[in-house]
């Protein structure tokens, strides 16, 4: 501190230092990226994840949001695992976002490897994403109850495609059979579209496909939606078929069948982050939220458009995890 | 006749200049990234995907993004072949099979011939397939409905089958290989029951062998340490390098097209089912190598032999847009790539799609027309200059190959580890080549091994353990039964020559 005063570039220091504390506080403190940020996709090219995570690369990018440019990379090894631990080595990396499915929960759980939520900083919950339960049209089922009905008479031999093994499809078929006592087979594909593909089909008896990946095949008649699993009826009222949007469609807990899962679209950074540079991204994704190019995306895919950020998506995510686990014990679906 | 017209309308739409310019660049960056081995087509369509996204909002501004991403899967359909033949390094999985010739013909310094005969077969397979989909897609669109589990696992068995014994020399041996890429694939998550298996706790396998990083290790750093060993002399230098190859190479070609036909329907049925081009290329060349008279010389440097991987290869490759058209299922990693385009530009894939958006149907069909057209000219005019980089001393060449395979096995999942993991295949390559083993077996039961094993237990599941599921129909039965008859073909053949000599 001696001599502060006399030294010409602490002069200027000094002097650009009171000039900042004249401007308003936040630009000054305002933490921005410096290089270019990697958006880490736990899941394959093409799927619900990555198709969200794109489409914010693509309003970030057309509406200039970001000084820096975003790539995004998936990293699906593992049931996303590669992707997750990739991110908890990058410990302190403002340059990193990932973007979260269920697998967040259900890969640790069923795999065993090493990584935990609290691993990453919660930044913000983009929004959920609508399961529905979906049978071929060509078959007689017109409620769930009926369908329900016939899964038991059929002594087990009924059979659910889904995305992916002790994951969020299986999950939600392991709890309409202990809310049902109906039994099914369980079998795994790829991709949502190649399941909706193979109830077309008739390769499989029934599905519970997120909107986006059946709306198709629903809309060219191939298939019926029975029920939602959410608390309350999808928003959207525009009509997607003839007869029905995607409001029409009841939720499952009025038809008898009282299951409610909604999977979480929501993003995430290393931990060790600053307080600030967590607050950049959650500006950066306000942004994108209030675009009209996110709101038709939205609509298209009838998420659920609850949105959280700080504490509240924290204890959400929380209670989630919380959940999982009972789900997945109760399923067997835990790792020894 | 109606799809006349509605291409003619496709046709008006692909031709504006800003289209056909956004063709060339495409086409020509496709060729880059095919070139580039771990880049990929579905990771070039991949990047510039959020570019084409304001593009899209424009009034016609769709067609226009489909159609420079889709040159790019076209480019780099083509671009796979160059390092296949060049430098035995598949820059694609799907130009695997192309290496068998393609390379030795390289080597015995035909490499012009090599490259012109691939393209021309890509552009031949890609040109029937799209007049496919022009007549037929209301026909062979619903096919693809037809495959479930039994079904897949019944086509990879055929491509099993169409391949084992190829190899030529001991039996033993292909099947050690063909046991080895089997294990190699059973690393990392098992997708049936969602557990990790073999991973022996290192984080590192959780993710598998990716097969990209085996193929490069394999052949390309095998390929150097063996011509290493051999007195670091490039065999195809003496490489002519003007335009008359393309001339003379075409001369030759419609002797095979006996071959290009058959595996231009192999890749066709491939891409609808959707099984891929890569199961094709392969399946092709091992029916091609049955087939043809010169069977035996295959792998030794024969113009059928290239001819018959790239012409399925394309084919498959242009028919796989059909299922993500009308089904909205991808048929390769690159058209998943390109059906969430569709969807971030508001476009539902689907069965509703021809109806709707006419326009930007029939104007990516006609593009496929144009693009591959574009594509052709682009790379053949390139030949001479492809060929003549064989000319550059093996000393310069050989660390540049090197740093662009670690450069790709490093991009395929940007981690250091995969780079080790070349090298580790490298030196398995030399070995396997040194002791004899075939390495395609290895290869291909790494590439597919996953997908059949997920699909024979999928199938085993929903017949609750019934084998006769893989009879249950005629399409599945005769998928095995034609399976079945490949495999046990010499014996037979040698039974029935038994049965006729004493009768």
């Amino acid at each position: 501190m001696r001599n502060f005063t006399n030294r010409p570039w602490c002069k200027t220091a000094a002097l650009a230092l009171f000039a900042a504390a004249a401007v308003p506080v936040q630009a000054f403190a305002a933490w921005e990226p410096t290089k270019t940020v990697e958006f880490v996709v736990p899941a394959g090219t093409g799927g619900g994840a990555d198709q969200m995570a794109r489409i914010i690369q693509g309003i970030i990018a057309k509406n200039k949001l970001m000084k820096e440019p975003m790539v995004v990379v998936n990293k699906a090894g593992g049931a996303g695992a590669e992707g997750f631990l990739d991110v908890k080595e990058s410990k302190g990396d403002p340059h990193k976002l990932i973007i979260t499915l269920s697998n967040l929960f259900t890969t640790p759980l069923a795999t065993n490897t090493p990584f935990n939520w609290r691993d990453l900083t919660p930044v913000q919950m983009m929004a959920l994403d609508n399961f529905v339960l979906w049978v071929n049209s060509e078959t007689p089922y017109k409620t769930t109850k009926e369908y329900i009905a016939a899964v038991k008479a059929g002594g087990g031999k009924f059979k659910m495609g889904g995305t992916g093994s002790k994951q969020e499809d299986q999950i939600i078929t392991v709890a309409i059979e202990k809310q049902t006592g109906a039994k099914f087979i369980y079998i795994s594909y790829r991709g949502g579209g190649e399941v909706a593909v193979q109830l077309v089909g008739k390769h499989v008896d029934s599905t519970v496909n997120n909107p986006i990946e059946a709306v198709a095949q629903w809309r060219a008649g191939s298939l019926r939606p029975l029920c939602v699993f959410d608390a309350k009826r999808m928003p959207y009222k525009a009509k997607i078929t003839k007869t029905m949007s995607w409001y029409d469609i009841p939720t499952c807990k009025d038809t008898g069948l009282d299951v409610e899962y909604l999977m979480l679209r929501g993003i995430f950074m290393p931990g060790g982050v600053t307080e600030e540079q967590k607050q950049y991204y959650v500006d950066l994704l306000k942004k994108v939220r209030e675009t009209p190019d996110w709101k038709s995306f939205l609509e298209q895919g009838a998420f659920n458009q609850t949105t959280l950020a700080g504490k509240e998506y924290e204890a959400w995510v929380a209670r989630e995890e919380a959940r999982h686990i009972m789900l997945m014990k109760e399923a067997g679906f835990l790792a020894k | 006749m109606e799809e006349i017209n509605a291409l003619l309308q496709g046709f008006g739409v692909a031709l504006s200049p800003l289209n056909l310019l956004l063709m060339f660049v495409g086409v020509i960056l496709g060729i880059i990234i095919g070139v580039l081995p771990g880049l990929g087509g579905a990771n070039g369509v991949a990047i510039l995907l959020p570019l084409t996204f304001s593009m899209a909002q424009q009034p016609g501004g769709t067609t226009s993004a489909i159609i420079l991403l889709s040159c790019i899967y076209w480019g780099a359909l083509f671009g796979g072949a160059i390092t296949s033949i060049l430098f035995n390094i598949p820059g694609e999985p799907w130009s695997v099979a192309t290496t068998f010739d393609g390379h030795p013909l390289a080597q015995q310094g035909r490499a012009g011939s090599a490259l012109t005969a691939a393209f021309t077969s890509s552009f031949i397979g890609a040109l029937i397939a799209v007049i496919m989909i022009t007549f037929l897609s209301p026909v062979v669109a619903g096919f693809a409905l037809r495959f479930g589990p039994p079904e897949f696992f019944s086509v990879y068995l055929l491509t099993f089958c169409a391949f084992v014994g190829m190899s030529g020399g001991n039996a033993a041996k292909t099947v050690a290989s063909m046991m080895i890429g089997f294990a190699l694939a059973a690393v990392g998550l098992d997708s049936v029951t969602g557990t990790l298996r073999l991973t022996f706790g290192f984080t590192s396998l959780l993710k598998g062998f990716d097969f990209l990083i085996a193929v490069i290790g394999l052949f390309g750093i095998g390929e150097i340490l063996e011509t290493l060993e051999e007195g670091l002399a490039f065999k195809g230098a003496s490489a002519r390098i003007n335009m008359k190859v393309v001339l003379e190479t075409w001369k030759e070609l419609p002797r095979y097209w006996a071959t290009s036909l058959r595996s231009a329907a192999v890749g066709c049925f491939m891409g609808i089912v959707p099984g891929g081009a890569t199961p094709a290329s392969f399946m092709s060349y091992g029916l091609a190598r049955r087939l043809s008279k010169d069977g035996n010389d295959f792998g030794s440097g024969r113009v059928e032999g290239v001819v018959a991987p790239e012409t399925a290869a394309h084919a498959a490759g242009t028919s796989a847009l059909l299922p993500m058209i009308t089904l909205g299922v991808p048929g390769s990693p690159t058209a998943a790539v390109l059906l969430g385009g569709l969807l971030i530009w508001g476009l539902q894939p689907g069965p509703l799609l021809f109806v709707e958006k006419p326009d930007f149907v029939w104007g990516l069909i006609a593009s496929m027309y144009l693009g591959n057209i574009a594509g052709l000219i682009v790379v053949l005019t390139c030949v001479p200059l492809f060929a003549a980089i064989l000319r550059i001393p093996f000393s310069i060449i050989a660390p540049v190959i090197i740093v662009i395979c670690a450069i790709g096995a490093y991009t395929v999942h940007n981690s250091m580890f995969d780079v080790y993991l070349m090298v580790v295949f490298g030196v398995i390559g030399y070995a396997f080549k040194k002791l004899g083993y075939p390495l395609a077996p290895m290869v291909l039961a790494l590439v597919l091994g996953d997908r059949a094993e997920e699909n024979f237990r999928n199938a085993i599941k929903g017949s609750q353990g019934d084998m006769l599921v893989f009879f249950s129909n005629g399409l599945v039965g005769g998928l095995t039964s034609l399976a079945l008859l490949l495999l046990f073909w010499p014996l037979i053949r040698a039974g029935w020559r038994v049965v006729l000599g004493k009768s």
